[in-house]
């Protein structure tokens, strides 16, 4: 297990590599111009020569690239061209709405789509199963940003139970940080509840007709024991798979949530990162998201032999 | 199928529900800091750059009234009044002699000093076009002792004071002497003025949120306050600027006393927020904001004037402003360059582009030019709202006026890095984009960057136009308000005869506030200074 995992930690060398040189590429390649953000409208041509030239925005595209790589190599995510701010800062500023916010809603998604996917799955095409299909169909169909503000009406607004907008670091105590951090949950968990809840009654289907678990029954097993310690453990694999990748993609920023209920997280930094054409910020987000994904995948990886001892590595 | 057991799990996760709506339904909210002393805004955009001589951002300019101070600055009939300095002027008009005024203290507590202001001035001076023009007559700048300050020209120039007033877009504030002397082609990195308030490093989190002190130490103006001139009095502890991107929100969080103050309120959203309880919803900005097209001078069609004046006929103001605003309420239809209301504004010659369009005079126009169908360049940004209309209406005006139109959409970026292209349009130039001023920063000549016409130095579109220089000069040299007046109309109407840019038109944005706000003063930049909260 251990040298397993030393060799995919090894194999993230390599895919972050080939990840900066196309990011760098692709960020050149693309019309824009920080210098014109920075300067405003009013610039001249002449000023922004001159910005960009401080800037080293007209050096050759190797410079840029060697001088970039050799921060990174150091440590250093480098300064952001429009605010002149560290990046590794603005991550670190904004990493913490995000995480907090992924984390609640995968807690509340796992907690409602689990058990909604083995019920439909074991009371398969009955009014049960119809039920949760339905909502699993409305959850991937309505706008994030519909449900958001629905929620905000309803809660925020007619209620009066939450703010409508805002975040409070967990450090402000529970209340605060429940109240703000609830309704993007709920928003978000709509399409993992309806992700999850399909995928677990999938896996499910395929188990529950498998031979062992006829024989538990037929042993006089229990019901609830048959379903949640024989079947949804075999069915664990994809139900993993697909809670990982949806913590990852959580993670690498959810930015109309994040803007319909002003949180200051990642999304809204890479959106604006990109809008502006802040390379250092736009590259140090998209290694960092990758490296979220690369990490993600060996923590899910590692996981399918706690669920299935029949895998190894 | 056995009867159900498993719901333990499910009762599990109900009565962690429970528990969590036990936490909400506590009682509601308290998110907005309402002790009187605390003011949240939602300002139009985050700020992201602070210093405010390398950029003519509005936001970092609003940052810039909050932390730093002016020497002069301009009152609500356009008049300089002293701020930090008074003046005297030689009698032959080339000796300008500033006296620092008693109690000026940088936030780090040092005394602010004639070679703090030599310094900010001098950086200032390499950034605004206005500032360059009086660096062009300026023999020395001088501070002989840590009171006064010596500006000596070579030559008399009289809007020196107006000039160096000037609210928008890049005001020389004054910094210490070791900030100033950064180029001014490099950002800043120490934000230490002498203003009302003091930026809170440690809060600050760029596009997100800035937290602004109250500046215990500033010593206000004892005249009242009008416009950026007057005493700035603070009277609450703290100013939060926190970015909302979503308008809705920003509403919404007003509507429930979460935010105090939103700067602009998006017009076809006014409905969600005009009968809210505790909310006014007014004009807080008396002046607003022109949009203009702007024709690139070096490439076909738009290098012959004719065709200019056919796209002048073809455009109407009132259509642009329409589709733009949705309501009459706000916006203006103005010829006036200078903007209408203005000390130098006037509508002569206007008549093409305020009485509608006019496609058969345009027409007429065109096969006098002898217009070969050239495709007219034009770039629509559909990622910035406030852009994104006005090249669809004037793309179709165009068209109907005879214009083989390729209306090219791509984002606010990549129009602000192609309009910077001298490239034939077939190459990647351009032959007309469209953007937006607020009135202060058309509302003079010196001001007014798309009145130069020094081909390749002047802004994106590069004229060569010395009927236009020779207006400014003279504008620049008049001796009294009447004369300035006077060349003012001539540059009103050569840029009509000449169309050196489209004038599109004047429109507003409404502000809202809670009712426990008091005191704003009514600004083309949102000041926070005289502002009272009262507590809810």
């Amino acid at each position: 297990m251990f040298s397993y995992i030393l060799k995919r930690i090894l194999a993230t060398i390599p895919v972050m590599a080939i990840v900066a040189v196309f990011v760098f590429l692709l960020l050149r390649l693309t019309p824009g111009d920080p210098a014109a953000i920075l300067a405003g409208d009013a610039a001249t041509p002449a000023q922004l020569e001159r910005i960009r030239d401080r800037l080293g925005l007209n050096d050759p595209l190797h410079i840029q690239f060697f001088t970039w790589i050799g921060q990174m190599l150091h440590g250093d995510l480098g300064t952001s061209l429009i605010s002149s701010t560290p990046v590794a800062g603005m991550i670190g500023d904004r990493i913490g709405p995000t995480i907090s916010i992924a984390i609640m809603t995968i807690i509340i998604s796992v907690l409602l789509a689990v058990p909604m996917g083995v019920i439909a799955a074991w009371r398969h095409r009955t009014w049960v199963d119809f039920l949760v299909m339905s909502f699993s169909v409305l959850g991937f169909s309505v706008p994030v940003f519909v449900i958001g503000y629905i929620l905000i009406q309803i809660f925020a607004i007619e209620l009066r139970w939450v703010p409508v907008q805002g975040y409070a670091p967990l450090s402000d105590g529970i209340g605060p940080f429940m109240t703000r951090a609830i309704l993007p949950s709920l928003t978000l968990a709509t399409i993992y509840v309806a992700l999850i809840a399909r995928m677990t009654r999938a896996s499910m289907l395929e188990v529950l007709g498998e031979d062992y678990v006829r024989t538990a029954r037929a042993k006089g097993v229990r019901e609830n024991v048959v379903l949640f310690r024989h079947a949804l453990r075999n069915a664990a694999v994809p139900i993993l798979t697909i809670i990982g990748t949806g913590f990852a993609l959580l993670i690498s920023g959810v930015v109309v949530t994040e803007s319909v209920f002003n949180i200051p997280g990642i999304g809204r930094l890479t959106v604006d990162a990109i809008l502006a054409r802040d390379y250092p910020v736009i590259q140090a987000m998209i290694l960092f998201t990758a490296g979220i994904y690369v990490f993600v995948n060996l923590i899910v990886d590692v996981s399918y032999s706690f669920f299935d001892p029949r895998i190894r590595y | 199928m056995q009867s159900l057991k498993p719901l333990s799990c499910m009762k599990r996760s109900l009565a962690a529900a429970f528990v969590a709506g036990g936490v909400l339904s506590a009682p509601a909210v308290a998110n907005a800091q309402d002790d009187g002393k605390t003011i949240t805004a939602v300002m139009h955009s985050g700020l992201r750059v602070l210093d405010p001589i390398i950029t003519t951002a509005h936001i970092t300019r609003d940052h810039g009234y909050m932390i730093y101070d002016v020497l002069t600055a301009v009152d609500d009939n356009f008049e300089p009044h002293p701020q930090m300095a008074d003046w005297e002027i030689s009698d032959d008009k080339l000796t300008y002699t500033f006296t620092l005024r008693d109690g000026l203290k940088f936030h780090d507590g040092a005394p602010v000093t004639g070679k703090d202001v030599v310094a900010s001035l001098n950086r200032w001076g390499k950034r605004d076009s206005g500032g360059q023009m009086i660096f062009d007559v300026t023999e020395s700048l001088e501070a002989p002792d840590d009171k006064t300050l010596v500006w000596k020209l070579s030559e008399p120039f009289p809007p020196l004071l107006g000039v160096i007033s000037k609210q928008s877009a890049v005001p020389p504030f004054i910094m210490p002497e070791r900030v100033a002397e950064t180029s001014p082609d490099e950002p800043i990195t120490e934000y230490i003025g002498s203003g009302p308030f003091v930026f809170n490093k440690d809060k600050y989190e760029p596009g997100a949120s800035v937290t602004y002190d109250k500046f215990e130490d500033y010593v206000p103006r004892d005249e009242p306050p009008s416009w950026m001139a007057g005493g700035k009095k603070v009277n609450v502890d703290h100013v939060v600027w926190t970015t909302m991107p979503d308008n809705l929100t920003a509403m919404n969080a007003l509507a429930a006393g979460e935010i105090d103050y939103l700067e602009q309120v998006q017009v076809d959203l006014l409905p969600v927020i005009e009968n809210a309880p505790n909310v006014t919803v007014e004009m807080g900005d008396p002046l607003g904001f022109v949009t203009i097209g702007r024709p690139n001078f070096l490439h076909p069609p738009f290098d012959n004037k004719k065709v200019r004046q056919a796209a002048l006929l073809a455009l109407s103001q009132e259509d642009v402003l329409a589709t733009m605003m949705g309501s009459d309420k706000y916006y203006k239809v103005c010829g006036a360059i200078f903007g209408c209301g203005t000390p130098l504004g006037d509508e002569s010659g206007s008549e093409p582009i305020t009485s509608g369009a006019h496609p058969e005079e345009a027409k007429k126009l065109l096969e006098e030019a002898g217009y070969d169908g050239t495709p007219v360049v034009l770039m629509q940004p559909t990622d910035v709202v406030s852009l994104s209309n006005q090249p669809v209406v004037a793309a179709q005006a165009l068209r109907q006026a005879g214009f083989n139109v390729d209306m090219q959409t791509m984002d606010w970026q990549s129009v602000v890095q192609r309009r910077a292209q001298q490239n034939p349009p077939s190459e990647g130039g351009w032959n007309i984009f469209f953007t937006n001023w607020m009135v202060p920063e058309i509302s003079d000549p010196l001001i007014n960057v798309m009145l130069s016409g020094r081909g390749d130095d002047a802004w994106f579109g590069w004229p060569e136009d010395p009927e236009i220089e020779k207006l400014r000069d003279e504008f620049a040299h008049a001796e009294d308000q009447e004369a300035r007046k006077a060349a003012a109309v001539a540059m009103q109407k050569h840029v009509m005869d000449n169309v050196n840019y489209i004038h599109l038109g004047e429109y507003n944005m409404p502000q809202a506030r809670r009712n426990s706000i008091q005191n704003m003063i009514p600004s083309p930049v949102p000041v926070f200074w005289n502002m009272t909260k009262e507590a809810e």
